[in-house]
Parts: C-alpha cells; sequence; structure tokens
C-alpha cells in the first residue's frame, strides 16, 4: 500500500469550557488514500464534526497527530477543502461571488477565473443562478454553491460535514449522485461525514464507523460495490449485508458507551 | 422564464425559451392608461413621497388660517409668507447661507472625528471581550451626563470659536455608532469566521470580506440615529455661546424678537436633518441592496 494522503494518529479531543469537560474523541486512528471516497457514519454527538476540524487543521487536538501529504498538521492546508454542516454562503455575495471568494483570498481575480467559476456553476445546475444572491437560493441550491466553492479550489482532499444533511431525503438523493459523477470524473478523494448507512454504503469505498461520547472507532467497513454506483444497488443483498454490519457495529459502540 | 422574474423582481419574461410556459401575445396598452398605470406603480412603491405634497399644503394652509384667525402679532406666531419672506431676504443678503454654512462645518467635523473614534474603538471592542468588560461600564456611565449640561464647560475650556462646538457634536455622534459598530462586529457569523479561517485569510482581509460587510446593516442603525445628533450637538453647541451658526440665529432672532428669522433658522435646521438622514438612507439602500432582492417572506 502507498503512503495514506490524510493520516490520524491516536488522535482525542476534550472541549474544555469554563470548568466544563466534555470528553469528543477518544484514540482515534484513521488513513484515507488518494482518490478514496471515505465516509464517517456515527451518531448526533459522537465527535464526528470535531474529528473533521481536526483533520483539517481548524482544531488542535488534545492529544494525536494528524498529517497530510507526511506532514504535520497543525493550521487549515490550502491543499484541503471544506463544505461544512452549516451552508456557509456570505449573504451579500451573489453565487458566483461566493463561489470564487477562496481564489480572491489568494490572488487578484482574472477574467478566465470568473469564466470557470461560471462554468462550474453551470456544471452543478446553477448556471442560470449564478448572480442569484444566497436568500434567492433554495437550500439544495446554496449547498450545491458551497460544493463548487470547495471543488473549485481543486483541493486534493475534499473534507465534508453532512453537505446535505439539512436537506429533504429526495434532493439528498439527488445531490450524492452528482456528487459520486463529479468526484469520480476528477478521481478527488474525499472524507465525508454523515448519520445516514445508506447514504454512506453508496458514496464510499470505506466507511468509518464512529461511536459513543467520546467518539471512538467501531470499525472500518469496506464497501466493495462496484462503480459506477446506482441507487439499484442499494436494494443488493450485498449492500443489505453492509447496512446490518454499519448497524450493529453502531450497537455496540453505544453498549460500551452505556456500560461505562 | 422563470428566473429571470426571481433575479429581477418585476423584470419582463424573456423569450419565452421555456417550453413549459404558455404562449402569451402582449398586446400594447393605450398609451395614456400605461402612463397611469406607471404613475400608480410609483405611488404603490414610494407612498411617504407620494403623500408629503398634501400633507405639506395642508400644514400650510393650517398654519396660515390659525394665525388669521387669532390674529396673532409676528412677534408670537408669524404666517407662513412673513417666514418666507424673511427666508428669502436672509438667502439674498447671503446671511442665511452663511450661519448655514457654519452649522455644516461643525456637524461635518463633529462626524468626521466621532465616527472615525467610533468606529475604531467600536471594532477594537467588538473583537475583544476582555476589554469590553473593563470598559463598557465607563463607556455606559458617560452616556449619563447630558451634553447639553457639559457644553458650557467645552465652551469654557476651549472658547466660543469652531472647537467647542465640534466637540459637542462628536460627543453627541459617539455613542449610537459605537454601540452599533461592536454589534456589528461581535454578530458576524461565526460559521463565516472559520470559513474564513479554513481559507487561511490574513487579518486584513477578514476585515474587508467579511467582518465589515457583514457588520454594515446593524452599523447603519447606529449611523442614522448619528448624523440627527450631530446636529443637535451642533446647535446645543452654538446655543452655549457662538457668533455664527443656526443656533445662533435663534439665540440672536430671541433677543431681538425677530421671530420670523427663528421660524427661517428652524426650518434650515430640519432641513439639514432631514437631508443628511435621507443621504444615509439612500447610501444604506445601495450598499445593502443585496437585502432586498430576497424572496423570503418578511425580508
Ligand atoms: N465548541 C465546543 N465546545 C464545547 N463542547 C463542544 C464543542 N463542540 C462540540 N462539543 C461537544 O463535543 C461533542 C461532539 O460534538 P460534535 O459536534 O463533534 O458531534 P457530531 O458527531 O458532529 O454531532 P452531529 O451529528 O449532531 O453534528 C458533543 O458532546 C458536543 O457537545
Ligand atoms: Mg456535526
Amino acid at each position: 500500500m502507498t503512503e495514506p494522503l490524510l493520516r490520524a494518529r491516536n488522535v482525542s479531543h476534550t472541549y474544555s469550557r469554563r470548568n466544563r469537560v466534555t470528553p469528543a474523541l477518544a484514540g482515534v486512528s484513521l488513513s484515507v488514500q488518494a482518490h478514496e471516497f471515505v465516509c464517517v457514519v456515527g451518531d448526533s454527538g459522537s465527535g464526528k464534526s470535531t474529528l473533521l476540524r481536526i483533520l483539517g487543521g481548524l482544531l488542535a487536538p488534545t492529544s494525536g497527530l494528524v498529517q497530510f501529504e507526511g506532514n504535520t498538521v497543525r493550521a487549515p492546508q490550502p491543499q484541503i477543502g471544506f463544505v461544512f454542516q452549516n451552508t456557509n454562503l456570505m449573504p451579500w455575495r451573489t453565487a458566483l461571488e461566493n463561489v470564487l471568494l477562496p481564489l480572491e483570498l489568494r490572488k487578484p481575480l482574472a477574467d478566465q477565473d470568473r469564466e470557470r467559476a461560471r462554468a462550474a456553476l453551470a456544471l452543478m445546475g446553477l448556471g442560470k443562478f449564478a448572480d442569484a444572491y444566497p436568500s434567492q437560493l433554495s437550500g439544495g441550491m446554496a449547498q450545491r454553491v458551497t460544493l463548487t466553492r470547495a471543488l473549485l479550489q481543486s483541493p486534493a482532499l475534499l473534507l465534508m460535514d453532512e453537505p446535505f444533511g439539512a436537506l429533504d431525503a429526495l434532493t439528498r438523493e439527488r445531490l450524492n449522485q452528482e456528487l459520486l459523477r463529479i468526484c469520480h470524473d476528477r478521481q478527488q478523494t474525499v472524507l465525508m461525514i454523515t448519520h445516514s448507512i445508506q447514504e454512506a454504503v453508496f458514496l464510499a469505498d470505506r466507511v468509518l464507523v464512529l461511536s459513543g461520547q467520546p467518539g471512538s472507532l467501531q470499525g472500518i467497513i469496506p464497501v466493495h460495490l462496484p462503480r459506477p454506483r446506482t441507487l439499484e444497488m442499494l436494494t443488493r443483498p450485498q449492500a443489505g449485508a453492509l447496512i446490518s454490519e454499519i448497524r450493529a457495529c453502531l450497537a455496540t459502540g453505544a453498549e460500551q458507551a452505556a456500560r461505562q | 422564464m422563470k428566473d429571470s422574474s426571481i433575479l429581477f423582481p418585476g423584470a419582463p419574461a424573456d423569450d419565452g425559451t421555456d417550453p413549459a410556459a404558455p404562449q402569451t401575445i402582449e398586446h400594447p396598452a393605450p398609451r395614456t392608461r400605461r402612463q397611469a398605470g406607471r404613475v400608480r406603480d410609483w405611488i404603490a412603491r414610494h407612498p411617504a413621497l407620494a403623500a408629503f405634497p398634501f400633507v405639506l399644503s395642508a400644514a400650510l394652509l393650517l398654519w396660515e388660517a390659525l394665525v388669521r384667525w387669532q390674529e396673532y402679532p409676528v412677534f408670537i406666531l408669524p404666517g407662513p409668507r412673513t417666514v418666507l419672506r424673511k427666508a428669502l431676504a436672509m438667502a439674498v443678503d447671503g446671511s442665511l447661507l452663511r450661519h448655514a454654512q457654519a452649522t455644516v462645518i461643525e456637524i461635518g467635523a463633529g462626524l468626521l472625528i466621532g465616527l472615525t473614534l467610533a468606529f475604531l474603538l467600536g471594532y477594537w471592542l467588538g473583537r475583544s471581550r476582555t476589554l469590553d468588560r473593563i470598559l463598557s461600564p465607563y463607556l455606559v456611565a458617560s452616556q449619563t451626563i447630558p451634553v447639553v449640561a457639559i457644553a458650557p464647560l467645552l465652551v469654557i475650556w476651549f472658547g466660543s470659536g469652531l472647537l467647542s462646538k465640534v466637540l459637542v457634536t462628536t460627543i453627541m455622534v459617539f455613542f449610537p455608532t459605537l454601540v452599533s459598530t461592536v454589534v456589528g462586529i461581535r454578530n458576524v457569523d461565526p460559521d463565516l469566521r472559520e470559513l474564513m479561517r479554513s481559507l487561511r485569510a490574513s487579518r486584513r482581509q477578514l476585515f474587508l470580506k467579511l467582518e465589515l460587510p457583514g457588520a454594515l446593516p446593524v452599523i447603519f442603525s447606529g449611523l442614522k440615529l448619528s448624523v440627527i445628533l450631530a446636529v443637535v450637538g451642533a446647535i446645543v453647541g452654538e446655543f452655549v455661546g457662538a457668533d455664527q451658526g443656526l443656533g445662533f440665529l435663534i439665540n440672536l432672532g430671541r433677543g431681538v424678537l425677530d421671530t420670523p428669522m427663528i421660524f427661517v433658522a428652524v426650518l434650515m435646521i430640519v432641513l439639514l436633518a432631514q437631508g443628511m438622514y435621507w443621504s444615509v438612507t439612500l447610501l444604506e439602500s445601495y450598499l445593502l441592496r443585496w437585502k432586498q432582492l430576497g424572496l423570503k417572506d418578511g425580508d
């Protein structure tokens, strides 16, 4: 096996605020290979967002080490793109201007950047909404804009925190299919957090199960469904077995947490 | 098509490239009817502006009627025509402009200094909670001192020239803008702060691309209050001791029982304050035009 793109070693995190300590993560080790799509599932409060923020260098772990391309991560990296749990568009910028923000922070914009951003939005089915403000977009469109913004930076690694969590099931399914297509075309490396087991099985090459409070890794389940994936595959017995396996994994974690 | 009306509310639909849309053939309405429709649109959009001429005429008529009916002497209540005549006379001999100009300079300088200080300190307090905790009690306490009461002191210390008026104005405009700047900076969406951090934005970029535009809506609410208070500050300063300005005119008019002159000065002050308020409002609706475009109810 080649050197992984991202590696976490024994990462733990405890929030402490005004004498209140909340252990959020305990001894998580994981790795993500280049061009791999990894999903992390876990129930609410199992430290998924905490893990993502640590992996992206937004939060320093209380103990443990994160390495990206062999270097220790201590701050946000230019090669890591984020899509956060909450839609975070600037309301005073149009969709296009929001998408251009990361480029704008790096260098003065050229006309070709604008064209590229416009094309990227069109590719995401937002061509007509490039000049619309976020308040004029539906939740699904807005989240597609944040995804476009992250992808336009061509990050080596895309970290996503329940990107479609706030959307209805139908929109979510459609966006997941789009996401898979795009990531496949670009051979994008992705680590995505979700609390939907089905979604994880549909998208991922590997599913990491995080459970308990503090959250710890309960299992790593490889998904050997062929690509390109279709929704129909989720009805196959193979997928059904995977889903039960992940569910069982989550349950063991919850039991352990209850016993402690 | 659907989205053209979303982007430009009220804009005509563009050529029907949407096959689902029913074909409509537009018959141009007769010219007069179209114009009537346009006027009605304008009235619907600006009801206050449309009503203003009527309100103004009604007020003037009422005023004139009152003066005629009660037959007040001019030094008690001059009629509107007397006031207008006085205003014209003062405009012709240049005194109106000279005094208005003095007041405007005081207001301008006071705003410049007061707002700059308020923005700087407000930004600083908005960024640091500790500093805010330390300084806020004093700032709030300072607001319980009536400016009218300390204006004489300022005149004693700094003379009856420009400086004392500028200082009174500065003190008046400072607080509302300070508070709104602190609140505005503090209310910047933490998710957007985290976004900027993930994009490794510099301090300068954070300020220019996030904090400033993010705080602007709140800052404007304080700014509008400040510009009105600036007028009050300059007039109060002039009341206490001055040899020119609109406030001085009022004092002078009282002394020589020239009531029409007081009226002219008061009207000028009102015009000035209105002009400044509406300029800020106009600037606001231009800078925050993104706020008016939302489709969501209640925006
Ligand atoms: N900034 C913070 N300060 C203190 N405690 C925090 C903070 N952020 C998260 N926590 C705590 O850490 C734990 C894990 O939180 P985290 O947000 O990582 O969970 P999550 O798995 O992402 O949950 P969800 O699925 O609801 O998003 C929770 O118990 C939470 O209360
Ligand atoms: Mg979360």
